[in-house]
Formats: C-alpha cells, structure tokens, sequence
C-alpha cells in the first residue's frame, strides 16, 4: 500500500523534459554572470577572502600574540596589514574577525531559511484563518525597525555567538516566508500535488517532495540576500558594542575597536570595512546572478 | 474616504493594545524592576514592601498594567532605572534632536532616489542606468556606521573642515555652528536612505515600461516624454507615497547609529546608553514610541494610497 502509494505520488511528478528545463535555466543563470564583469570580479574575492578565512588557522600567525613594542604599525612584510593597538598581526586578526562574520552570517541565514520555510509553507498550504494570521505577524514584525527590535530581544538573553544567531534569524525570515508562501500557493493548484493529496499522501509528504523542491529556486536565491543582510545586521550589532563580545572579535567589533585609533592608523578602519562591503555586494550579485536561475521573466526582460 | 479611515481606525486601536500588552509583559518578565533600581540591600523587607506599595507594585498584574498604560495616555512613560529621570522629559528634548536630523535626509534621499530612479529606468541598460545602478548597489553594501566613519577621518581628522561630535559647540549655540555640526550625519543619513528607494524607484519603472499600455501608446505615436510622465510616473508614483508613509518610524529610530556615532543628542545615543544599562523602561518605551508609529504608518500609507488610487477606496481591489 505504502509503496503503490509513493509510485503514484512520483508518476504526478511530470519527469521528461524537465532536466533540460534545468539546464537552460542554469546556462542562463552563467551567461548572465559571465556577462557581468562587477559579478566576475566581486564573487572571485568572495571566493578568495572566504578560502582565506577557512585556511586562517592553518597560517603559523598566532592572532592573539601580542608585541606592544610594535603596536599600531604600518604594513611591513612581517605583518602585512600592520598591526593593531596591543601590537597583534592585522592580518591574522581580520582572517579570525572573518570567520565570525561569515559563521553568523551563514548560521542566522539558515535560521531565517528554516523558520521563514516552516511559515511559508504552512501559510500557503493551509490558507484561511492561519494565513491571515502568520501573514498579519510577517506584516508587524517586518515594519518594526529591526534595531530596536533586535537590540531590546539581546537584553533578555545571555551575551554570547548563540544569542546573535537566534536574534538575527529570528527576525529576518519574513521575506522568506512571503515568497515560500506565494511558491505554495502556485504549486498547490498543480495537477500533480493535487493528485498526491487525492492518492491519500501525506502533508508533510507533499511539502518535503513536491512543495520545498518546487520553491527551491527562489529560497537559494532568497538565501544569498539573506547572508548578505545577516552580515550586515551582525556588524552593525558588534560595531554598536551588543554583538559579538571581546575576546572574539568580528568585522564589525573590529570597526568599533578602531575607531579610537583612527587618527594613528586608519588602515585599521579600512579593511574590515571593505572587506564588509566586498562580502555583501559579492552575496548579493550572486543573488540576482540566481535569480535568473529562479525567475525566467528576469532572463525575459519582464522583471528586473 | 471618511468611512475608509475610519474603518482602518478601528483596525489599528487593538493592534496598539496587543503591542502595549507585550511589551508590558516583557518589562514585567525582565530580571529586576524600578523598585530594584529604587532600594538597595541594606533596607529592611518593611521599607521595601512600604515603596513597593507606594508605587503601587504590590497590585495585581492587571491593575498596574491599566495604572501604566493610563500614564502612556497622558505621555507619562515612567522613570529611568539608571538615571532616574523622567522618560518624557528625555524624550521631548531628544526625538525633536532627532527629526530635525532624519527628516530632512529621508526627504532629500527621497528626491533624489524618485529623479534617479527614474532616470536609470526608463534608459534601462544605457549608461545612465549603468552607473545610477552600480552605484546604489554599491551603496547597498556600504554599512552606514563605516561611511561615517570614512567621512569622519577625512572631514575631521584630515582637513579639519568640520567638528564630528555632538549637535553644537559648548558655549556656542549659533546657526552657522549648528550647521557644520549638521553637515556629516547629515551627509550619511541621505547617502543611507537613498539605494534602497532607488533600487524600488528603477525597478518598478521597468516594470511599467514593459507594460502593455507603453507599448499602445507608443503604436498611437505618443512622444517619449509624454509616456513617460503622463503615464509610466503616475503608476510608479504610488507604491513610493506608500513606502513614505511606511518611513514614519524612522522619525524616532532611523539613525540610531548615525547619531550614536556622531553623539547628536537624539534618540539614538539615549537608546544605546538603556540598552548596555538594562534600563528596561526606557527600552520599552522607545520600542512602545516606534511601534506605534509603525501601525499610524501603515495606516497612512493606506490613506495616501487610497487617495492615489479610486480603486482601492471604493473596495474593487486590497
């Protein structure tokens, strides 16, 4: 019975033709970038300063050895970004200061994914009174000033990596859900969930099979300008001092540290700062890179 | 239009009650209260109980609920744990601080963001386009607290041009001092506010100029310029009196870290000082403040939509 019922379920899935779609949708998606030269450009140094990040721990720089003789130096070849106030590697420094800003990045933007998944599809599977209700929430919650509301929810909970994730994911998935929820309800009315539902299959079934893999598109596409904001969101809370706490550091804190040393060393300002801005412009070409992937109308000239 | 308003009334007065219920309740879960703030260790449990009771703490949840929201009513939010001063009194000299900061950034980026906008999208590709895009998505990934920063280094530390603290000079409260004083937060609040409306203002253009209705006009021989401000404006024009409407929040927290860098005594300092001190009531009412010029925002962009659009106020569409 369970096995008729999964063949039936399949067979609604219409298969020929369907790869191809894919792959001219993908091809699309790399003539656009190809043709893009900021694009190139940017997700080449995402790549590398990402790479970089990964390997930082593997360099023989320790980032926390401090040499108050030679504190706040320009760039030389032992240290290549110079030096910070207590006289430790900048460079080594900003590859550690990396690692936070993209993990948090990348954990909130999950979290966001899965809460703003969860909501969309339920909004738009079960629709009346729930809809209404979890979309009134996505309304509120998305008109509030995120600052504040962030910011007064870190009060109540202990300072640390974990709080920041769940704070910035927890108030970031609505745009998500608005856009897993119209998915939803475009599927939905297709012949083959329909005939899923009739076969007796079940919701989770439905969502986890047909739903979630028909909004793929968007939510990937969703997702790398839900990393770019999250990183936004992380530095501009650790550069106001209620984000990542000493002694880790992050972009952002790193910022706030310097800005008492900015007259003596600005280079100290400057990279982190553009490193933000290299990673988030970088994030977000690739967003609208996928979005070609996602939405033909974009590739047709119809959207923008 | 009376009834229209009206109605969108009615739907707004319990939504401020539900907000006002949570955030009530917040101040009542948080760890310590005023009355910890007000006594210290020493006081025997007689005297804490006797100010407990004075301010009326000893009731049940729901009278001091209805005690604390009369006071809102009449624009009394309570003390200050830290300070112990009056949250009105802080909050009258500071949010004006704070509009007189926002209000003409937001206005001029707006300007500037609709003329762009337009501009970029309706010569979409061309080189106009080209640089008025790359720039807002450049801009996009600038954090405003760096652009300060940036702009601090070379206007104050590098030539010298202008001052980077503060709203005034102490001992000099002249115009022209005030003015330097204003020019750098001023400066990246427009330079803030401006990509994200540019980016909406150019993309809905497009959208507009791929209609139907530009290419009839443009098959009936109407001049390019006709189309566009006759037509292809007016449609764009609404949703952005929307997005204006849905600004208003910003008056009281748009610069939150605008002015916590620059120390302008607004809003924003006053905000950041509560939140690292636990200051509960002062967070509560800042969040209570914005969250109602959240919902009187949305009701206004429902107003200034309905006057843009006869469909909505005579219910044929949402």
């Amino acid at each position: 019975m369970a096995a008729a019922q999964m063949t039936a379920a399949q067979a609604g899935v219409p298969k020929a033709g369907k790869p191809k779609r894919q792959w001219t949708r993908a091809s699309a998606a790399w003539s656009a970038f190809k043709h893009d030269k900021s694009a190139i450009v940017s997700i080449t140094m995402l790549v590398i300063i990402v790479i970089a990040c990964l390997i930082a721990p593997l360099l023989p720089i320790d980032p926390n050895a401090t040499d108050v003789a030679h504190r706040l130096a320009g760039p030389s070849a032992q240290h290549i970004f110079g030096t910070d106030q207590l006289g430790r590697d900048y460079f080594v420094r900003t590859l550690y200061g990396g690692r936070v800003s993209l993990l948090v990045g990348l954990l909130a933007m999950l979290t966001s994914l899965v809460i703003g998944i969860v909501v969309g599809t339920v909004a738009g599977l079960v629709g009346g009174f729930v809809d209404g209700l979890l979309m009134r929430i996505v309304d509120i919650l998305s008109s509030v000033p995120w600052l504040v509301l962030v910011t007064v929810v870190s009060v109540f909970l202990k300072p640390g990596l974990t709080s920041i994730i769940l704070v910035i994911g927890l108030f970031s998935w609505m745009e998500i859900a608005r856009l897993v929820r119209t998915e939803t309800q475009a599927i939905k009315g297709r012949d083959f969930v329909q005939y899923a539902q009739l076969c007796g299959v079940s919701r989770t079934k439905v969502i986890m099979r047909h739903v979630i893999p028909s909004a793929l598109p968007t939510i990937i596409t969703a997702s790398t300008t839900s990393l770019a904001s999250a990183i936004m969101t992380e530095s501009s809370l650790s550069f106001l001092g209620v984000g990542v706490q000493q002694p880790m550091s992050s972009w952002g804190s790193m910022l706030q540290d310097s800005q008492a040393y900015m007259q003596n060393d600005i280079l100290m300002a400057i990279i982190p700062g553009l490193l933000i801005v290299i990673v988030i412009f970088a994030f977000n070409k690739l967003g609208n890179v996928m979005r070609v992937f996602a939405d033909p109308q974009v590739m047709s000239g119809e959207r923008d | 239009m009376a009834k229209y308003i009206a109605r969108r009334l009615l739907i707004a007065i319990p939504l401020l009650l539900v907000i006002t219920i949570i955030v009530f309740l917040l101040i009542h879960a948080a760890p310590y209260d005023a009355i910890d703030a007000m006594t210290n260790p020493k006081m025997s449990q007689e005297t804490i109980d006797a100010i407990r009771a004075r301010y009326g703490y000893d009731k049940p949840v729901w009278v001091q609920y209805f005690a604390w929201l009369g006071g809102i009513l009449q624009g009394n939010f309570g003390y200050s744990i830290v300070s112990k001063t009056s949250i009105s009194e802080q909050l009258a000299v500071r949010i004006p601080n704070t509009i007189l900061l926002v209000l003409p950034s937001y206005l001029v980026a707006y300007v500037l963001a609709i003329v762009l906008g337009l501009v970029a999208g309706s010569h979409r590709g061309g080189k106009a386009d080209h640089v008025i895009d790359g720039i807002a998505s450049v801009l996009i990934a600038v954090p405003s607290f760096w652009l300060a920063m940036l702009l601090i280094f070379v206007f104050g530390y590098l030539l010298r041009w202008l001052p980077i603290v503060g709203m005034q000079t102490v001992g000099d409260g002249s115009f022209v001092d005030v003015l330097r004083h204003y020019i750098l937060p001023f400066v990246t609040l427009t330079i803030a506010f401006l990509p994200d409306n540019l980016r909406y203002v150019r993309s809905s253009t497009i959208t507009q100029i791929t209609q139907d209705y530009v290419v009839v006009q443009q098959a009936f021989g109407a001049k390019r310029s006709e189309i566009m401000f006759r037509h292809v404006c007016r449609n764009v024009l609404g949703p952005i009196l929307t997005r204006l409407g849905m600004a208003l929040p910003m008056l009281v927290t748009g610069a939150i870290i605008t002015e916590t860098i620059f120390s302008w005594p607004g809003v924003g300092p006053y905000f950041m000082t509560a939140i690292k001190g636990m200051d509960y009531p002062v967070i509560m009412s800042i969040l209570i403040l914005s969250s109602a010029l959240v919902i009187l925002g949305n009701l206004l962009a429902d107003v200034l939509n309905a006057l843009a659009d006869p469909r909505i106020r005579q219910g044929v569409i949402a």
